[in-house]
């Protein structure tokens, strides 16, 4: 064991890679980095034997676990960046609803493209206001998400009387809903594009460097010269799009839309990436993490409906199990 | 007041610099000069002026009027970026690193290196040349890619002055650099910046301890409430004339 004992001569071994030994790259690893990979192994185990009877462990089942965590999924992602940068976006579950309104309407009335770019761009627009109030007025984006949460929300019921409006353009379905790619379904195509986007800007670019510089010590990135607004700006853009994206995935589904979409996904969305190992005040994050919080969360759901409990039971029951997550992700280490 | 003879090529001169804030005079009329391989000591009581002149050269703050002069040419720094691009960098007081990234990413911080038509992140080099530049001045680290939180106080002022050694092509600025530092740690990053100076740079550092003034300064600038009222070379003067200077008191 002697051969692993930390060495107290931290001079750096001559000629070696400074990333150091495997075994000193593993001491490195954060524990709570990889919780979540192993609750969702469990999770999926625990279903797997208790639902054995009930179809959890048949591939229909699974893939349409993953479709249906598909627009929340999305939403995860756009919510990493902003978390890490030390902000937060109230608004995405209300994006995800206009954005799914605005592109039905304009589909119906102006056909496919422009209809894809109003939803579009309903979340770059909501992302830019944020933005805005944020930056150039200073104001927390807690408290500005939060009014325009509550905005967004208050245009899609207005300007649709609470009606649905129906999608029947079978190109929009095809391509943001029920249409595969081979055998592969879109929805676990745009799911798994956008977390191999987010994830490569993320942790491969110097702008997923300066998000998480700013979010672990904003005054500390300013004085080095990156430009703080602009990247606050920038993440919520991002997150408002992925909603918005979220919210055409949803009408695709559902082949329509109504101001309910994506009401209870705000949350869901920060469980999801809160569990994903990303700090809540910002300064690390993890867009791959974010992906399987997501799963978990929908795995959580179609569980606990094969188990047979009612959507209240199934309120208590995932409340308490994402204390647990919790408990089990985010626990500061002692004496920090 | 006592002038005394710059080295031959000053690399900052600062020319009658005056400082107002509104109605409150921070400095009057501070002329000094800094040359290569010199360290320059700035002292004086608490609101003498210290920090408000550091910050004019960092370009945080604008002389109200007066000039900086860079290798004989009047520079106008508008802001932090305008000094940094002009080869000067700042040690902080309040440590400006970022706790939870490695410390490659603080040294690389706001300048990272990228590699390929994706322009990623090139993360191994930045770790190497981390290694390098950390080794050269003997600041011992476990690993470049070593969380910031996970270091000492000493290490952690260590990656902040070897960034600023890294980057500044001409001065480096220090304010009071050691303040939060121990016996030992201060030890250390005392021999850093002693090393630091060996390679060339103009070194201006804020410090409140004399013993450590004396220790490793070449000449010694002593403000009081905003004057300049004395520029000493450190061999020539001794801890109570500086004190004298420093309280105004014979
Ligand atoms: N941003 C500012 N606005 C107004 N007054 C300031 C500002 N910065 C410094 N001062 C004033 O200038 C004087 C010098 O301050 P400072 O340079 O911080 O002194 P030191 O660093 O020597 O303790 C003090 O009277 C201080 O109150
Ligand atoms: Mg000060």
């Amino acid at each position: 064991m002697a051969l692993h004992e930390p060495s107290t001569d931290t001079s750096p071994a001559t000629g070696s890679d400074p990333s150091g030994s495997l075994l000193a790259r593993m001491r490195r690893i954060d524990p709570r980095s990889y919780v979540v990979y192993l609750a969702f192994l469990l999770i999926l185990a625990f279903f797997a034997v208790t639902l054995q009877d009930d179809g959890f462990l048949t591939s229909t089942n699974l893939l349409n676990i993953v479709k249906q965590t598909a627009p929340v999924s999305v939403m995860a992602v756009g919510l990493v960046f902003v978390l890490s940068a030390g902000e937060i976006d109230l608004s995405i579950g209300s994006v995800v609803a206009l954005a799914a309104l605005v592109a039905a309407i304009v589909l119906r009335d102006h056909g496919l493209v422009l209809g894809v770019l109003a939803g579009l761009g309903c979340g770059v627009g909501v992302g830019v206001l944020n933005g805005f109030f944020t930056t150039a007025l200073r104001l927390p984006s807690f408290l500005v998400t939060l009014a325009t949460m509550g905005l967004v929300a208050g245009i899609a019921r207005w300007t649709t009387d609470l009606e649905a409006v129906a999608v029947t353009n079978q190109t929009f379905v095809n391509v943001f809903g029920s249409g595969k790619v081979g055998p592969v379904p879109v929805l676990v195509l745009w799911t798994l594009g956008v977390v191999l986007v987010g994830h490569f800007v993320f942790r491969h670019t110097r702008f997923g460097a300066h998000v998480l510089a700013i979010g672990d010590n904003a005054s500390a990135a300013r004085v080095t010269g990156i430009h703080v607004d602009r990247v606050r700006l920038a993440v919520l853009v991002i997150s408002a799009s992925a909603a918005a994206l979220g919210g055409l995935l949803y009408a695709g589904r559902v082949q329509g839309a109504t101001y309910t979409l994506g009401t209870s996904d705000l949350l869901i969305a920060i469980a999801a990436v809160v569990i994903g190992g990303t700090r809540l005040f910002g300064g690390s994050g993890s867009v791959v993490g974010a992906l399987v919080g997501s799963l978990i969360m929908g795995m959580l759901t179609n569980g606990l409906i094969l188990m047979g409990l009612d959507s209240n039971q199934q309120m208590v029951a995932q409340g308490a199990l994402l204390l647990l997550a919790i408990s089990l992700t985010l626990r500061e280490p002692r004496g920090r | 007041m006592a002038s005394v003879e710059a080295p031959a090529a000053p690399l900052v001169r600062l020319d009658r610099v005056r400082k107002e804030f509104g109605a409150v005079v921070a400095l009057q009329e501070v002329s000094l000069e800094v040359g290569a391989g010199e360290i320059v000591a700035l002292v004086g009581d608490n609101g003498a002026g210290k920090s408000t002149l550091v910050k004019m050269i960092a370009g945080v703050h604008q002389p109200t009027s007066g000039e900086i002069v860079l290798d004989g040419k009047p520079v106008r720094l508008a802001n932090p970026n305008d000094s940094r691009r002009q080869g000067i960098e700042v040690v902080f007081q309040d440590l400006a690193l970022a706790d939870n990234q490695p410390v490659y990413m603080n040294m690389f911080l706001g300048r990272e290196l990228v590699r390929g038509p994706l322009r990623r992140l090139d993360r191994a080099r930045m770790a190497t040349e981390t290694q390098q530049l950390l080794d050269d001045l003997d600041v011992r680290i476990p690993s470049p890619r070593a969380t910031i939180r996970d270091l000492s106080g000493g290490q952690r002022q260590g990656v902040a002055i070897g960034r600023a050694t890294h980057w500044a092509q001409r001065l480096v600025l220090m304010d009071e650099p050691t303040a939060a530092l121990g016996v030992q740690e201060t030890a250390r990053v005392e021999e850093i910046i002693l090393r630091m100076r060996d390679r060339g740079r103009a070194i201006l550092i804020v410090s409140h301890s004399l013993d450590q003034v004396f220790r490793i300064s070449d000449r010694i600038c002593v403000l009081r409430r905003g004057a300049q009222v004395g520029v000493r070379e450190t061999a020539g003067t001794s801890g109570d004339e500086i004190v004298a200077l420093i309280t105004g008191l014979r």
